[in-house]
């Protein structure tokens, strides 16, 4: 077997599924059918997240997915450029790479607290946009001998990828910092930030043109600075409160960006896997749109911390009440159904453990006791249910708003830890609420409402509550770990 | 320092204004505490109880002339005289029954505090006297009335033979009804209970009796939480009811009270009469004139057919330590309201609604009766409805697309998609298809995962979209040393991905549980 040059070697390892299967045995067919396996593998991966029972099998389906498809990868590669030098070289970079990055990942993984989670997976989408990134300019430092149209469309693929890519590196890299607090969480307020948005997009449209005629590398360049730009923007000037919508809205452009990544280098299964992906995100954006009340356009655009007016004193709220420890605990003894919201602020305070023992004493005299999950509880889409079952939750006790909205009029005690938005009656009562039509958890129709609070400070929507001055509700003021002991105390 | 006096009782009367244990809570709020010697005797808290919690027992002039003086019933006016300029009295003084007692007062430099004309919001039920008197006294009525009742109020099978369950029926299901629910139902009797609310059938029943309705055109709405004087096709649908269930119940409880008026009669003597012998009533209502015909108050009474009526009018005082703690508990709510320092300094806010609803007195000038309180969460319908009208007129801004916008942006995606694919050479249709069909299948799979999974999912596509490695992993075994080294970053990245995100949803799954045995 002849070498074949380096241009006809990259066409013959670009696979589609038809070329492998239609053509004779051999390493390429192969591995387009291993990919054809892994897709689905894949797919049934994420369908098995629909149960929590199955949800285990579920992982167990993806992981066998990736090593058959690496494993195919792995060989294709090698069927390639074994026995050449810089085939030898790259293998022992290749087995180095995924050491090193194998067990990063692997440590990251058993450290990680629960808390921590959206930092997390903030992190890890920024590593996928940079992947994207790298895999693009190589598309374009390697560039097979192409001509004619197939040439443009190289072209354009190489530069949408590492855009995509690019906007994905920063912005997860804005997230992580935000989440981690190590930015300020507020919305960076840029004057026309809109304007700069919509002119990066001009630009990068004029330059997709302008490359695809003339592929020179400093227009890569240049896109790929304006993009780290472009996402380091648009993450930036929402705040902390969205990052349930902007962490998955990232999570979708990183199944975007391998998309692209599997058009460049003709590849399906990259296409299905980074489809997928990146409709997850988009319908987990979608969920948490809806249960915010907005378009994700005014999510993206970062417009609600400019509607809401600070002006809302609590002046003409009237009075609050406030409550013991003791007084709560009390009352939880004597109550038969307990309802528990939590929001960030539980999360914050690390209270997931003695929340879960509380819940567990409360059942264990009988008292039938929930909890209510609103969907953008959190800063992470699902972040409540797993911080609770990391505390041993059962997972049957926890319910989504939907779920336990009607039963909250019969319910005797609602606990609410750390949330406030999600809880706030003006969202249902008061259309001139900046949060009106928002659905709230309606902990207000219970008979009793205690809120654990630092203070009477407002929520990130920055509107006052009014739930904290209805007469049903007292407040427990203090760190909602504390406060939650002292009751455990107090039993 | 504000000295407390808590002071004996009149007469028969059992309870006493504070205990031991509400004393401590006092001393908390900064006052100094006298307690009359033998105040709280005969509701079994004994004089050394009140020193070990920090009172000084003292004689009865030291502890009336203090700046406040506790009681629970009114004074009299020998007592009156007692108190000291500018002292604040407070009580249960029935303000508007007995306005004399109000001039009375009004005549002394006083300031004088009516427990009893809490209003009925949710923010001051925790001073609510009324209610958590009549919570006992529904209680008591039931164990007056099993003691007077000749059998079990639990049905039985036993060897010497087959016990029906009594039957219990309850005229009105206020806090009292309600208590009296609960008691007769606990001791295993059948339990009735009527009241012209019809909103208050789920109460009833969550504690376990069964609600009769009178079914008649109109409905009572109370907006101020007590029930109303109710309509004439209505009492004579009632009247009808209390005839039927007056054969056929062993026990009748009556609990009718309207505020400022007598008490409605609720049986007639015909209705007594056709009840079995042995039969009991109590008519808890006998010192407002009575529900039942032939109740006299304070008075056991039996009928010609052996029917016992009992018009107690003490059921609280009957349960005297445990009358006296609630209603300790309850003033001390109250001085908690009235001393938001808790320096020891009593302050009257008349914003406040709560203490200028109590205030019947103020420093010798008359402020009863105060300004009426809606308390009632049954929105009053037409103006409500009107002004909410007017609310939601601003527009809603930011309107997200009509219907026609977002046809015109799909039709304008499918149009593109479309163009895109017939100018697109041999390989790209094809990725579209795939692609396009991808999503479907993501949108669907996605849609179907349990909300509670959401976090799982984002860390295990996050995983798979590690599968970008396999395009670094094409491009590492290139020539060119720089796109080597570039593909090996991104394997290395690629990798944290797929490894970390597989491991930690592992880890975030290995955690869900569900619940044992639900209790």
């Amino acid at each position: 077997m002849s070498h074949p040059t380096e241009a006809t070697e990259i066409i013959s390892r670009s696979l589609t599924l038809p070329d492998a299967v239609s053509g004779p045995l051999t390493a390429e067919s192969i591995a387009g059918a291993a990919y054809v396996v892994a897709a689905l593998l894949f797919i049934l991966s994420l369908a098995g997240l629909s149960k929590h029972e199955r949800a285990k099998a579920g992982v167990i389906y993806g992981i066998t997915g990736m090593v058959i498809a690496l494993a195919a990868t792995v060989w294709l590669t090698l069927q390639g450029a074994w026995g050449t030098n810089h085939g030898l070289t790259g293998l022992a970079l290749l087995v180095a790479a995924v050491l090193v990055g194998g067990a990063i990942g692997l440590w990251r993984a058993r450290v990680v607290e629960m808390t921590g989670m959206p930092e997390l997976i903030a992190l890890l989408h920024s590593f996928v946009g940079l992947a994207a990134v790298l895999v693009g300019w190589n598309g374009h430092l390697q560039a097979p001998d192409l001509t004619g149209a197939l040439k443009d469309v190289h072209h354009a693929e190489v530069f949408i990828g590492v855009f995509i890519g690019a906007v994905t590196f920063t912005g997860s890299i804005v997230a992580f910092l935000k989440l981690s607090a190590r930015m300020k969480s507020s919305p960076l307020m840029l004057p026309g930030k809109n304007a700069i948005n919509l002119g990066a997009l001009a630009v990068f449209v004029a330059l997709t043109v302008w490359y695809v005629n003339d592929s020179q590398l400093w227009l890569l360049v240049v896109v790929t600075v304006l993009a780290l730009g472009l996402g380091w923007h648009l993450v930036a000037s929402i705040g902390g409160g969205d990052m349930p919508v902007v962490v998955s809205m990232l999570n979708s452009y990183s199944g975007w960006a391998a998309a692209a990544a599997g058009f460049l280098l003709n590849n399906d299964l990259l296409i299905i896997t980074g489809a997928l992906v990146g409709s997850s995100g988009a319908y987990l954006s979608y969920i948490m749109c809806k249960a915010m009340n907005r378009s994700f356009i005014s999510v993206i655009a970062g417009g609600f911390g400019i509607a809401a007016p600070a002006s809302t004193g609590d002046a003409d709220q009237g009075e609050h009440r406030e409550i013991t420890a003791e007084a709560t605990a009390e009352m939880l003894t004597n109550a038969s159904s307990v309802v528990i919201t939590p929001g960030y602020g539980m999360a914050v305070a690390q209270a997931q453990y003695p929340v879960a023992e509380l819940a567990h004493q409360l059942r264990e005299r009988g008292v039938n006791v929930r909890f209510g999950i609103h969907p953008v509880a959190g800063r992470l889409p699902g972040h409540m249910n797993v911080l609770l079952a990391e505390a041993k939750v059962p997972y049957d006790i926890v319910l989504e708003m939907d779920e336990i909205n009607d039963d909250l009029d019969s319910t005797s005690v609602v606990l609410v830890i750390g949330a406030n938005d999600t809880v706030n009656p003006a969202a249902a009562e008061d259309p001139g609420s900046p949060i009106a039509g928002m659905p709230v958890l309606k902990v207000w129709e219970a008979e009793n409402v205690v809120v654990f609070k630092r203070s009477m400070a407002a929520g990130y929507a920055g509107v006052q509550n009014p739930l904290f001055f209805r007469d049903n509700s007292q407040m427990l003021f203090g760190d909602a770990k504390q406060r939650v002991e002292d009751i455990l105390k107090a039993f | 320092m504000t000295r407390i006096g808590i002071v004996a009782e009149l007469g028969s009367e059992s309870r006493v204004a504070a205990t031991p244990t509400t004393v401590k809570r006092l001393l908390e709020l900064g006052y100094e505490i006298v307690v009359e010697k033998g105040a709280g005797e005969s509701s079994a808290f004994r004089d050394e109880d009140y020193e070990a919690a920090g009172a000084s027992v003292v004689g009865a002039d030291e502890a009336w002339g203090s700046e406040v003086v506790l009681r629970i019933n009114p004074p009299s006016e020998e007592e009156i005289g007692r108190l000291a300029d500018g002292a604040t009295l407070i009580g249960m003084l029935a303000p508007g029954l007995r306005p004399e007692l109000v001039e009375a007062l009004a005549a002394r430099p006083i300031t004088a505090l009516a427990l009893d004309a809490v209003p009925r919001i949710s923010r001051a039920q925790s001073m609510d006297v009324l209610s958590s008197m009549a919570n006992i006294a529904g209680y008591r009525a039931v164990i007056e009335a099993a003691h007077e009742f000749g059998r079990f109020f639990t049905g039985q099978v036993t060897a010497a033979g087959k016990v029906p369950p009594a039957k219990v029926l309850v005229a009105g299901a206020g806090v009292a009804g309600l208590a009296a629910i609960g008691a007769a139902s606990s001791l295993g009797a059948i339990v009735r209970a009527t009241d012209p609310r019809p909103e208050v059938a789920d109460q009833v029943k969550s504690i376990g009796g069964s609600y009769l309705k009178v079914e008649v055109e109109e409905e009572m709405k109370s907006s101020d939480g007590y029930a109303k004087a109710t309509s004439e096709a209505y009492n004579r649908r009632a009247a009808e009811i209390y005839s039927e269930q007056a054969a056929d119940v062993d026990i009748i409880i009556t609990t009718a009270l309207i505020p400022g008026r007598p008490a409605p009669k609720l049986l007639t003597a015909d209705d007594v009469a056709a009840m079995k012998p042995g039969s009991v009533i109590v008519d808890m209502a006998a010192g407002q004139g009575g529900n039942v015909e032939g109740s006299v108050a304070g008075e056991r009474t039996v009928t010609e057919n052996g029917v016992v009526i009992l018009g107690y009018t003490d059921l609280p005082a009957r349960l005297p330590a445990q009358a006296s703690q609630l209603y300790g508990t309850n003033l001390l709510n109250l001085l908690k309201l009235l001393t938001p320092e808790k320096d020891g300094q009593l302050r009257i806010d008349f914003d406040d609604v709560v203490q200028r609803s109590v205030t019947v007195v103020r420093e010798g000038e008359k402020t009863w009766p105060p300004p009426p309180v809606q308390v009632s969460a049954a929105p009053a319908p037409a103006a409500q409805a009107r002004s909410t009208a007017e609310e939601t007129s601003p527009p809603k801004k930011k309107e997200a697309l009509g219907p026609a916008g977002k046809a015109v942006l799909f039709a304008t995606g499918i149009a593109a998609l479309f163009g895109i694919n017939t100018v697109a050479p041999a390989p790209l249709p094809q990725h579209f298809t795939v692609l396009m069909l991808s999503v479907v299948v993501g949108f669907y799979v996605i849609g179907k995962v349990h909300h509670a999974l959401h976090t799982p999912l984002m860390s295990v596509t996050n995983a798979i979209s590690g599968i970008i490695v396999v395009g670094a992993l094409l491009q590492v075994t290139s020539e060119n040393p720089v796109v080597q080294v570039l593909a090996a970053v991104a394997v290395l990245l690629a990798s944290i991905n797929i490894f970390g995100g597989f491991a930690v949803t592992r880890r975030m799954l290995a955690m869900f549980s569900a619940g044992k045995a639900r209790s």
